[in-house]
């Protein structure tokens, strides 16, 4: 099932290399084929959710499959999803099928290879939330870089070439070093147990010594951390943004800067949870510094691509914040917030992609009064204006309090300043959302402008609806990703006590967790929510 | 007289066998007659590939100075797809670039035989022979192109330089023979393990010159001066064959001298092999960024490639030994694609390897651009190609001996690398063409040949189990 969710876009891939390729109207074609499978893709993904066992009595990965691939080296085409990997990858297969629509105009050259491009881009990014084996996880984590690297370049605008080797250069500097260490980690395992093994699953269970764990863990973090992008390596993201084709920003920010919160969560933290805890302060830094600093730059934007790039900075800070508690509240709001963000934000992007279609612009101060043309077009962005900033009773709000929980329990000092960053989100995200669309028509060339057309109802209906949906009932994303949380953050728990201890000084030392009881349902974050919501 | 102490030369009296033919049939062809004289050296390369294969399980060894143990084998089959892509590449270019086909064949396959020899020699002094038989004919082969001026001072270049380096390595087989009283690898390496020899300064200078003399042949720093120059003025399609069957012929012999004959003294050239790798990944690197012409650029990116398989010499156990193999064959199909992409682009009078020759290809000629950028990534080490599994297997070995430093410095090198491989693509897809006039159309079975390299690259970067199988059964029997 899991390999057919790969598979499905590659083929569909292979058979457009097959298609005529004719630039202009005529690629209807391609483009409804290219369609058609990033569909059945997604319809693949609800598959998925639909059989997956969200009790906590079921086994952690499930849909596994594994057969040996480098034998000698104990690697495997090993692959599995707990609910974690299952929300991400239904989200990308949400998201891929709205990308490809959002470019339906103005990606108007060479549509097959876009359209190729694309599809490999959904099937390596499933590939990498579903990997159990780390070297098979590396495979499609650094190959996810090559169709990306020709979307930015090929169909980006004009400073197209510098933003696409920034992207593909940056990003690649750190995830060399976790080759490094991935390497590193089989070798010790090959040391300790005799046999090499790339088994994420066995790898856990590893005792490594901790010096050594501080060193893999910031190869990992690092790689992770560029992804994600936390300050100070976030400036590849503006860029990369900015020059990027409206479906690449769709896909870079929807679904890929989650692939770096998802490698904290899976690898980097439970496999070396004594250094976790160790640099989870230093992490929770950067990431409120990630919040208040997106928040700032993103107010002074005068272009709404780049205004929603650093806000995505801001937003995905507390993702971190959220991971760096270490603890389910924190984790499970984290998880919640990359889903949310990912809906909110590709939305975010394609109405920006929109008014750009429309103008070739996406200066703010081109626009202005926009929703006495476009009221349709106006109602739907105030719905992902307040998911953004977090209104109770959307989705961005249930991430970014439950993770401001999960730290406040962890140390209160951080959610201070995160507060901040919620505050400034609504500063930033209402002005621009009144300077656009609010006050009298101030540009004439805005006049006449046409309202959302069927094509673009497909694309924001779906969107706004799911923002509001897992805003209201967000169970249904938090209950199956609730028994994955429990158990990563069990496990870098029970490695907490002695050795931390010995090793920090004082001032350092991350406070004490309260212990988490094993039961769900007791401190679950499921019914906090219930209870907090209005 | 089969089953006797002929068996292990059996490969290289198949080439030579062609090569002679081809000279011969050279001298008998009328004026403007059309001889398929890349089809008689086919078929000596396919007749050696085939014997090789035969003599897998054989373990022949003949003279005791010649060996055909599965880890010669392994390297006279890379040599053996070395030598027909090369000379399907050949069948355009010689004709258009007015090259004596004959000649050029014939040295081609004399070549090769001297770097199967340099790979099944188990004696320093045939090691030396061979040596001296490849490298002459690619001297000539460097020269092929008398009528211009680049050509010629590439391979004058070559000659002197590499003439000095034969020198210095024959001069390090001296020192050692002086020390161990033979020249034959096995015995030298049982003579230095029974007397403790670390610190005498005899075979230290031995072992310095026989570095001196391998690195030059691998161009690695700081013996790499003169390879851009010579594959910048070669004939692409030599260039294509000397960046990859050169190099393979002597790192085989590189391995076999230093891992069998003088690895009771690993600790003491490990680290002198540990800088010259280090500095040559990031030289090779480096100074390929600032390249403009693709075949130089390619060069510097040779020289970089050479330096990760030291990193394999370096490390010096099992998985250092297969991945080197493993290497040398991702590496020989991945460049030989690349450098036969920039040789179907040249014309007669210009090679057409400026980067801005390369603007808007994707335009102009889709297909190659797409196997060019295969190619490319495969060089860069990106997944799912032969040029990843390769770079993270020499790693691992680098690692597995707890050389952690030099593997970073590898990958890290390798992204700088990307960098101007990514230049090429840009040139290729994110360019406009300018007004330069259109390549020539490419014909179709150099075309088909870049495509089984192409699925070659593809295969061994997604499957490569089986090739990784059989460079581990290489190494087990000889080390």
């Amino acid at each position: 099932m899991l390999t057919l969710a790969i598979t499905l876009p590659i083929v569909g891939a292979l058979l457009l290399m097959f298609v005529a390729n004719k630039d202009g109207a005529k690629d209807a074609l391609v483009r409804y084929a290219a369609l058609a499978f990033s569909l059945a893709t997604f319809a693949v993904t609800l598959a998925l959710w639909a059989g997956f066992d969200a009790s906590a009595a079921a086994a952690p990965f499930q849909f596994v499959e594994r057969v040996p691939w480098i034998p000698a080296f104990g690697i495997d085409y090993y692959v599995g999803i707990d609910g974690l990997s299952l929300m991400l990858i239904v989200l990308t297969g949400f998201l891929t099928p709205i990308a490809l629509l959002s470019g339906w105009q103005s990606v108007d050259k060479k549509v097959k290879e876009f359209s190729i491009f694309m599809l490999l881009l959904e099937a390596s990014m499933i590939g990498v939330f579903c990997a159990l084996d780390i070297f098979l996880f590396y495979v499609f984590w650094d190959f996810v870089l090559i169709p990306m690297y020709f979307m930015i370049g090929i169909w980006g605008y004009d400073q197209r070439i510098y933003a696409a080797i920034k992207f593909i250069l940056y990003t690649m500097a750190g995830s060399v070093l976790m080759l490094v260490a991935i390497i590193g980690l089989s070798w010790l395992h090959q040391t300790m147990t005799g046999e090499y093994s790339f088994d994420l699953l066995k790898l856990y269970e590893l005792q490594i010594p901790e010096s050594t764990q501080y060193w893999f863990f910031l190869a990992f973090t690092l790689a992770f951390i560029i992804k994600v992008p936390l300050f100070p390596f976030h400036t590849w993201l503006p860029d990369a943004h900015v020059q990027a084709p409206t479906p690449g920003s769709v896909i870079l920010a929807g679904v890929m800067l989650k692939m770096g919160g998802y490698g904290l969560i899976r690898l980097a933290f439970p496999l070396f949870p004594e250094a976790a805890l160790y640099f989870a302060p230093l992490l929770a830094t950067l990431s409120v510094i990630a919040i208040v600093y997106g928040a700032l730059v993103a107010m002074v934007q005068p272009d709404m691509k780049k205004l929603v790039a650093y806000s995505s900075v801001s937003h995905m800070g507390f993702v971190i914040l959220g991971i760096a508690a270490i603890n389910v509240q924190g984790i499970q709001g984290a998880s919640y917030q990359m889903i949310a963000h990912g809906v909110s934000t590709g939305a975010l992007f394609c109405i920006v992609g929109m008014l750009s279609d429309r103008r070739h612009t996406r200066l703010i101060s081109e626009f202005g009064g926009l929703k006495t043309l476009m009221p349709r077009l106006t109602a739907v962005m105030l719905i992902i204006t307040l998911s953004s900033i977090g209104l109770p009773g959307m989705n961005g709000f249930i991430g970014e309090f439950l993770i401001m929980l999960g730290a406040f329990k962890w140390d209160p000092r951080f959610v201070v300043i995160a507060a901040l960053g919620v505050i400034l989100s609504a500063v930033y995200m209402l002005w621009m959302f009144q300077r656009v669309f609010y006050g009298k028509i101030t540009n004439d060339r805005n006049r006449g402008l046409p309202d959302l057309s069927f094509r673009e109802w497909a694309i924001v209906g779906p969107l706004a609806a799911v923002a509001i949906a897992t805003g209201v009932y967000p169970n249904i994303v938090l209950k199956p990703m609730e028994p994955a949380v429990q158990r990563i953050v069990d496990r870098i728990q029970a490695r907490q006590p002695l050795q931390v201890e010995a090793v920090l000084p004082p001032s350092m030392r991350p406070k004490p967790t309260a212990p988490v009881p094993k039961t769900p349902g007791a401190t679950s974050a499921v019914v906090r929510v219930a209870e907090v919501r209005p | 007289m089969i089953s006797g102490q002929f068996d292990a030369i059996i490969p290289m009296l198949c080439v030579t066998l062609a090569g002679l033919v081809v000279l011969l049939a050279e001298a008998f062809r009328g004026r403007g007659e059309k001889m398929p004289l890349g089809g008689l050296a086919l078929i000596g390369l396919v007749g050696a590939g085939i014997a090789s294969v035969l003599l897998w399980d054989n373990g022949a060894e003949s003279f005791n100075a010649v060996t055909a143990d599965r880890f010669a084998l392994f390297v006279n089959l890379i040599l053996v797809a070395v030598g027909i892509l090369t000379v399907v590449f050949s069948s355009q270019t010689i004709e258009r670039d007015g090259l004596p086909a004959g000649e050029y064949y014939a040295l081609i396959l004399f070549a090769i035989v001297g770097m199967m020899l340099m790979g099944q020699a188990t004696d320093l002094l045939v090691i030396f022979l061979a040596l001296e038989t490849m490298s002459i004919s690619v001297y000539v082969l460097t020269g092929m192109k008398r009528d211009q001026q680049r050509s010629t001072e590439a391979a004058f270049k070559y000659f002197l330089l590499g003439a000095f380096a034969s020198s210095f390595f024959l001069y390090g087989i001296a020192f050692l023979y002086g020390v161990t009283g033979t020249t034959n690898i096995e015995r030298m390496s049982t003579a230095i393990a029974a007397q403790s020899m670390s610190g005498n300064p005899m075979i230290l200078l031995g072992i310095g010159l026989l570095i001196v003399g391998f690195s030059f042949k691998i161009a690695a720093v700081p013996f790499h001066m003169w390879s851009p120059d010579a594959y910048e003025g070669a004939p692409t399609v030599v260039t294509a064959f000397m960046s990859t069957g050169v190099k393979a012929a002597a790192v085989a012999a590189f391995v076999r001298v230093f891992l069998k004959g003088l690895d009771p003294m690993i600790a003491d050239w490990a680290p002198v092999l540990w800088w010259i790798a280090a500095a040559t990944m990031i030289v090779g690197t480096v100074v390929g960024l600032a390249q403009t012409s693709l075949k130089r650029m390619l060069a510097y990116s040779s020289i970089a490639h050479g330096g990760y398989i030291l990193a394999g010499l370096v490390a010096g156990n099992d998985v250092g030994k297969a991945s080197i193999l493993f290497y040398l064959a991702a590496y020989a199909l991945t460049n030989l694609g690349a450098f036969g992409v920039i040789a179907l682009l040249g014309t007669r009078d210009r090679a057409n390897d400026d980067l801005r020759d390369y603007a808007g290809l994707w335009h102009s000629h889709p297909g190659l651009a797409t196997l060019m950028t295969f190619f490319l990534l495969s060089l860069g080490g990106f997944p799912p190609t032969a040029g990843f599994i390769a770079k993270w297997y020499v790693f691992s070995a680098a690692i597995g001996a707890g050389y952690y430093g030099l593997a970073i410095i590898g990958v890290l090198s390798s992204v700088v690398s990307v960098f101007f491989y990514l230049r090429i693509v840009v040139m290729m897809y994110m360019t406009d063409r300018d007004a330069r006039p259109v390549p020539p159309p490419v014909p179709a079975i150099a075309m088909a040949a870049l495509i089984v390299s192409m699925l070659g690259v593809l295969y061994l970067g997604v499957l490569p189990t089986r090739l990784i199988d059989f460079a581990q059964a290489s190494i087990s029997t000889i080390f």
